[in-house]
């Protein structure tokens, strides 16, 4: 909650999603538990879900009493006694370790966040997500309560559709459309279902928002039950987010316990309830007919469509998907109104898109931007520009089924149509950032590998096509390229994209179509001068040792695993290239930057 | 409801430029088939539900968003439809050379050829061996041989993941043994835990056996004897001279090797394919969408034949004489049961009680009972019901 209402002078939250604990939110936790227990701070202590700021955690946000706050990142249970002791006890903010103040917004790290504009995750690391109160406390179930009470089905999704907001799962159908076909789908038994099964790589928005947040998801999957005309909720998670599970579990308790779930919800005679289904795992299984088979107990493999879920979906009845990040945004837009929603973005993409920032980004995290902003804004306002300073060369979006976007295309801007036309997609709005020592080649090879293991095996151009193709890409990776292997690629991508069943096989080969088209450079160089630019691909490349800068630190000599590196003390190394198999471990750990890949 | 008759509505659809009419709801594939129109397929069969995996029947629909399988998709009323053209073609001949890149090259060998829809396809689309191997050579399957029990072989080296096996087993036979394992090109149809099919529910009646469009799966009674020999290297024959059984067999003189026949084993009524070599049964199977069994047949239909070439089967009656069985003539041993029945019924009929058989035929059964009623006097009448 922004703000203290405890009458504690300070409060303290700590973010507490998977990615903080991961970096070490629970050491840090226990440490702030112990150390109020034991030293009488002043202080009410509370954890919120994650807020995106991934590159700074774990994450402490403490509020005084006015409602100021100041933001600290790289927090450990080391840092604690200090933390307290100087904010808390003594009201010093410690510079060196502010990630963002309110009193200067954009100061340190601040403008990550200050260049957003956050509708999805309007509460994401700002409430406590395994407390309903804290979420009521902020207007949430209002809309549910408004719908509910006030307006009817057709009124709900004719403000959906006013809003503009497509399917944020990727494929950027019209929601309102979507559940419009749904309600008019004849029937007495309709199904909703949540799509929580996010899977591509870089890509953790969804998993933030149900740690986050879980009752904005609620209240959507409420929402759209009501207009559609379905009163069995499921939610498809991942059994690899706990944590999401475990608050949506403790979510639904809470709704059944306030009457917002079960029998004749918000004192309506409508009834609607949830239920979550624990996916075990499969990609495809995002994919909303292998779904469907998954839910019904058979093993997750897509069917064609038509007919379509709305006609025919589980267990043959009507059915409505949408994504995490779509039901998330649903209650805004009921209480807020879609006009409102409709006034942020482009012509023909409304509304906000949380991205994933990932790669070699400098600020990694989440990033919430109005659709229309360029991907250099996001990329370099948001993200902060490369990593440890080195070149932007590519931005992949959409994961395994979008595209590579070189620096040509950073000014083309967030929009489904744009994204398209340049070769990619915004598909779940993952983000991977390259720098010059990436290669594409290996970039592509690497999403075909993905693919190829996540394949359901059903048709064949994708089982035995992806397989062909990414062997294609391998040869290529080893030095073994011919030079047909790019028209070979191209045609079998084709045929691919035209033949496969679902969209997994279909989108497969876009990784490998966008960099040949914007890097073909890169290919032919593998193929005819067995080089790779990047330094990246171990069988093209040659290790060396700068003699100019190499201090003689030893450090590469102790990683080597082929004892390949021999040198004095203080003196510069040498590699052996006989025994080197450029594994890399050296340039890893080599603190002046000596070892040149080339 | 006219004349007692559910109407059907009829919906029109243009294949290929030609006006055809069809009951709704049927599959573009059905529409097609109906009217003579080739489309290829290696996923279906008609006894199954439609899958569209192997995506050979893809065609293109005016005003679709994407190509569409025949099998699967259900015809519109209007629709313009297009079986084939440069691009289909294309992408049908790559699925095969992409499935032939995959399979084992030994056609010779192997006892499907000749019946084996991907060597058909192979051949309609020109792969041969040496291009397939040189467009889109890459790694191929190496698994062991299933020949863990004496009905049913599994050679999933020449598997083309098509699920027919899986869909047969589960929806015609209501079992379910198989179903898919592994992902990627991995992904391959598997029992539980790979065990072997005699610790599954299997019923060994065959029917993945009857469905496999390739040699993945077949039946294990017939390999290795010479006899199956001869009629592999017939049907090799055949396949390469490119001539139907029937002028094979015409002109090598010899007599036809197929008799269709109505299977005994019980009142279903199946209809059987009884293939023979050398007077001796090799192998039976069901014409497809024939006769009651619609192609398909149980373990006993299927396998049970061993008694019509086996050396224990009675020839010749026999009485038993001292407590010893005798061979003796038809004329001996009939004139034994009326003598025997004659003062049987003299005493009292109701001491006889007459038993026919499932193996005899409906007509047969009739005059046993009138045989028992009119002529002996008994109602003590009964069947064994079942083989």
């Amino acid at each position: 909650m922004s703000g203290n209402g405890n009458g504690h002078k300070y409060k303290v939250v700590l973010g507490y999603g998977t990615c903080g604990i991961a970096a070490g939110a629970t050491a840090v936790k226990d440490a702030l538990e112990e150390a109020v227990e034991g030293g009488g701070y002043d202080v009410d202590l509370d954890i919120a879900g994650c807020m995106g700021l991934c590159f700074k955690e774990p994450v402490v946000e403490i509020f005084d009493r006015e409602g100021g706050s100041v933001i600290y990142g790289d927090i450990t249970a080391k840092k604690v006694p200090q933390l307290l002791d100087e904010h808390v006890g003594k009201g010093q903010v410690i510079e060196d370790w502010v990630v963002k103040r309110s009193e200067d917004p954009n100061a340190c790290e601040g403008d990550f966040l200050e260049n957003q504009l956050r509708v999805v995750l309007r509460n994401c690391g700002k409430i406590n997500p395994e407390s309903i109160d804290e979420y009521i406390g902020i207007g949430g179930y209002e809309g549910a309560k408004k719908a509910l009470t006030s307006m009817t089905p057709e009124e709900v999704i004719d403000e959906v559709s006013a809003s503009g907001i497509r399917g944020r799962g990727g494929a950027g159908f019209p929601t309102g459309t979507k559940w419009g076909f749904a309600r008019k789908s004849p029937g007495d038994v309709k199904y909703l279902i949540c799509n929580a099964d996010e899977g591509d790589p870089g890509a953790f928005m969804d998993r933030s928002v149900l740690e986050g947040d879980p009752h904005s998801v609620m209240e959507g999957m409420i929402l759209a039950g009501f207009a559609i005309g379905a009163r069995h909720g499921l939610i498809y998670c991942r059994a690899e987010y706990p944590l999401a599970l475990k608050r949506l579990d403790i979510a639904i308790e809470e709704c059944h316990e306030k009457g917002f779930l079960g029998e004749n919800i918000f004192g309506t005679d409508w009834s609607f309830d949830v239920k979550v289904k624990k996916g075990a795992g499969a990609f495809v299984c995002g994919e909303e007919t292998a779904m469907m088979a998954s839910i019904e107990g058979q093993r997750g493999m897509p069917r064609p469509r038509p007919p379509f879920p709305a006609n025919s979906g589980l267990w043959g009845k009507p059915t409505n998907i949408n994504n995490v990040e779509t039901f998330a945004a649903i209650p805004w837009i009921i209480y807020e109104g879609g006009e409102k929603y409709a006034a942020i973005g482009t012509e023909k993409s409304k509304g906000t898109k949380v991205f994933c920032l990932a790669g070699k980004v400098r600020r990694t995290g989440l990033a919430e931007v109005p659709m229309g902003y360029t991907l250099r804004q996001v990329i370099f306002d948001v993200g902060g520009g490369i990593a440890g300073g080195k070149e932007f060369k590519a931005v992949q979006m959409g994961g395994p089924s979008g595209g590579c976007l070189p620096e040509s295309k950073l000014d083309t801007q967030v929009d489904y149509d744009q994204i398209t036309a340049a070769g990619a997609i915004i598909g779940s709005g993952g983000m991977i950032v390259a720098d010059n020592r990436t290669c594409m080649v290996d970039l592509a090879r690497y999403f075909l590998s993905f693919t190829q293991d996540e394949s359901c095996g059903k048709c064949t151009p994708c089982r035995i096509g992806t397989k062909r193709m990414l062997e294609i890409l391998e040869r290529i990776c080893e030095g073994k390229g011919e030079p047909e292997d790019i028209d070979k690629l191209q045609n079998l991508a084709a045929d691919i994209s035209a033949a496969s069943l679902c969209a997994l096989g279909g989108t497969a080969p876009n990784p490998v179509l966008t960099t040949l088209r914007y890097f073909k450079d890169e290919y032919e160089d593998h193929i005819f001068n067995h080089k790779c630019a990047a330094g990246s691909c171990p069988a093209l490349i040659t290790l060396r040792i700068d003699p100019e800068t190499c201090t003689g630190c030893g450090a590469c000599v102790k990683v080597c695993p082929t004892d390949a590196i021999t040198g004095e003390k203080k003196e510069p190394h040498l590699i052996d290239s006989e025994l080197c198999i450029r594994c890399k471990m050296c340039l890893s750990r080599c603190p002046s930057e000596s070892i040149i890949s080339e | 409801m006219t004349n007692g008759r559910l109407e059907v509505e009829e919906i029109t659809v243009e294949i290929d430029g030609s006006k055809c009419t069809a009951p709704k709801g049927s599959t573009i594939l059905d529409i097609a088939k109906a009217n003579g129109v080739d489309i290829p397929t290696l996923c279906y069969d008609p006894r199954l539900s439609p899958y569209g995996a192997c995506r050979l029947c893809l065609v293109e629909v005016e005003g679709a968003r994407a190509l569409l399988p025949a099998c699967y998709a259900q015809a519109d009323d209007g629709m313009v439809i297009r079986t084939t053209n440069e691009k289909l073609e294309r992408i049908r001949k790559t699925l095969v050379e992409l499935l032939m890149s995959d399979h084992p090259m030994e056609c010779q060998g192997c006892s499907k050829s000749g019946r084996c829809e991907l060597q058909k396809l192979a051949e309609r689309y020109g792969i041969t061996e040496s291009e397939s191997t040189s467009t889109f050579a890459g790694e191929t399957h190496e698994y062991e041989m299933h020949r863990e029990n004496p009905f049913v072989m599994r050679d999933y080296n020449k598997c083309i993941m098509c699920g027919r096996c899986i869909r047969i087993c589960r929806e015609v036979q209501g079992v379910g043994v198989y179903d898919f394992v592994n992902r990627g090109f991995k992904a391959i149809p598997g029992t539980p835990y790979d065990k072997p099919l005699q610790e599954t529910p299997c019923e060994f009646c065959g029917q993945c056996i009857s469905t496999c469009p390739t040699g993945a799966i077949k039946a294990r009674p017939y390999e290795d004897t010479g006899r199956v020999a001869a009629r592999d290297m017939l049907r090799n024959a055949c396949a390469y001279f490119k001539m139907s059984e029937e002028d094979m067999m015409e002109a090598l003189g010899l007599e036809g090797w197929v008799t269709r026949t109505t299977c005994a084993y019980c009142g279903c009524g199946c209809q059987l394919d009884i293939h023979v070599i050398d007077n001796k049964v090799v192998e039976i199977t069901s014409p497809l969408m024939v006769g009651s069994g619609q192609g398909n047949l149980c373990v006993k239909g299927r396998f049970g034949y061993e008694f019509i070439g086996s050396d224990e089967r009675l020839t010749k009656p026999l009485i038993r004489k001292d407590g010893v069985l005798v061979e003796s003539t038809w004329e001996d041993a009939l004139g034994l049961v009326a003598e025997k029945l004659g003062e049987a019924k003299k005493s009292s009929p109701d001491s006889v009680a007459v038993l026919s058989s499932a193996r005899a035929t409906n007509e047969d059964n009739y005059l046993i009972q009138k045989f028992a009623r009119a002529v002996i006097g008994t109602n003590n009448v009964d069947h064994c019901a079942r083989l």
